[in-house]
């Protein structure tokens, strides 16, 4: 299984994601930087956290127009597997390869801190490692996090099962509607994840709830 | 040409920042607010032959990049 990172100016959470990449998969994730000429053939392309361009016009909107992300959005339809964590979810939602926004969060605050993610779909390439209903400790750390969509968009992810994380009820911290923390696309194979497994994923990170996202895709 | 780009949350999305500015609002004392929502104003200027491709061309602009129409609309003003 090959992996890539893709880094935009102002992301500063790669070198998380490499070292996760890298340790749960067995072999390092190919660094591309957003003006290389060519993204290598990989099976999954990881869209990491940060605040790329500064958080310009609204977060992520002006990396989800960068020619790669043509590109990426080419391999997402061939079926190559995208995750887009924190602003990554921010840049596939502002791309159109995710429905939905994300915006403010509701306390204007950024937050900081632990929450607990329910597996709301368990039959994903990204969750088959947990158990459906399962809750799992995550780290958060974001100020644009409330998830929107309009009813009928809502309705739609959640009877096609492409809402794949939830927070509980009583640790969403940012508003989002039905406490969506991670969703797919329609063909299932893009998630966009607000909360950061990459940074829960061995003892010395005090825990290891993360791990089963990447042991699922990489293993 | 200069134009005046507006854009706005739709209705129904919820606006934390405009309720926050409500709040201080009123704390200032202006007792009669009864709704804030924030928006966003572009001033672009841009060369087009006429009012009306520059029109155009903007609204384009807004669908491509300065809006997200999934939560915000837009309003193209040409000032001159």
């Amino acid at each position: 299984m090959k992996s890539a990172v893709v880094v935009f100016p102002g992301l500063n959470r790669e070198r998380d994601m490499i070292a996760a990449l890298t340790k749960i998969g067995g072999t390092p994730p190919a660094l591309v930087w957003h003006k290389d000429a060519e993204l290598p053939e990989v099976d999954l392309i990881v869209i990491p956290g940060g605040f790329s361009y500064g958080d310009y016009l609204r977060c992520g909107a002006i990396a989800a127009r960068s020619p790669m992300m043509d590109v990426i959005r080419e391999r997402a339809e061939k079926g190559v597997r995208v995750l887009g964590v924190c602003n990554g979810f921010q840049i596939l939602t502002e791309a159109g390869l995710l429905p939905g926004a994300l915006m403010r969060n509701a306390s204007l605050k950024f937050v900081c801190r632990e929450v607990k993610l329910e597996v709301a779909n368990a039959n994903t390439p990204f969750s088959h490692r947990y158990a459906q209903g399962q809750v799992i400790r995550c780290p958060v750390a974001h100020h644009d996090g409330n998830y929107f969509a309009d009813a009928e968009t809502l309705a739609e992810i959640e009877g096609n099962g492409q809402v794949v994380f939830r927070y509980t009820p009583e640790t969403n911290p940012n508003g989002s509607l039905n406490h969506i923390a991670g969703i797919t696309n329609r063909q299932g194979n893009v998630l966009g994840l607000m909360p950061h497994p990459e940074n829960l994923i061995e003892p010395a990170h005090g825990g290891e709830d993360g791990k089963g996202i990447f042991a699922g895709l990489l293993n | 040409m200069k134009a005046r780009v507006i854009v706005t949350l739709k209705n129904g999305v919820l606006d934390p920042q405009g309720q926050a500015i409500e709040g201080s609002l009123e704390g200032l004392g202006f007792s009669g607010v009864q709704s804030v929502r924030q928006g966003k104003v572009f001033d672009v200027e841009l060369s087009a032959p006429d009012s009306v491709s520059a029109k155009a061309e903007l609204e384009r602009m807004c669908e491509k990049l300065l809006a997200n129409t999934v939560i915000e609309n837009f309003a193209v003003e040409i000032i001159d």
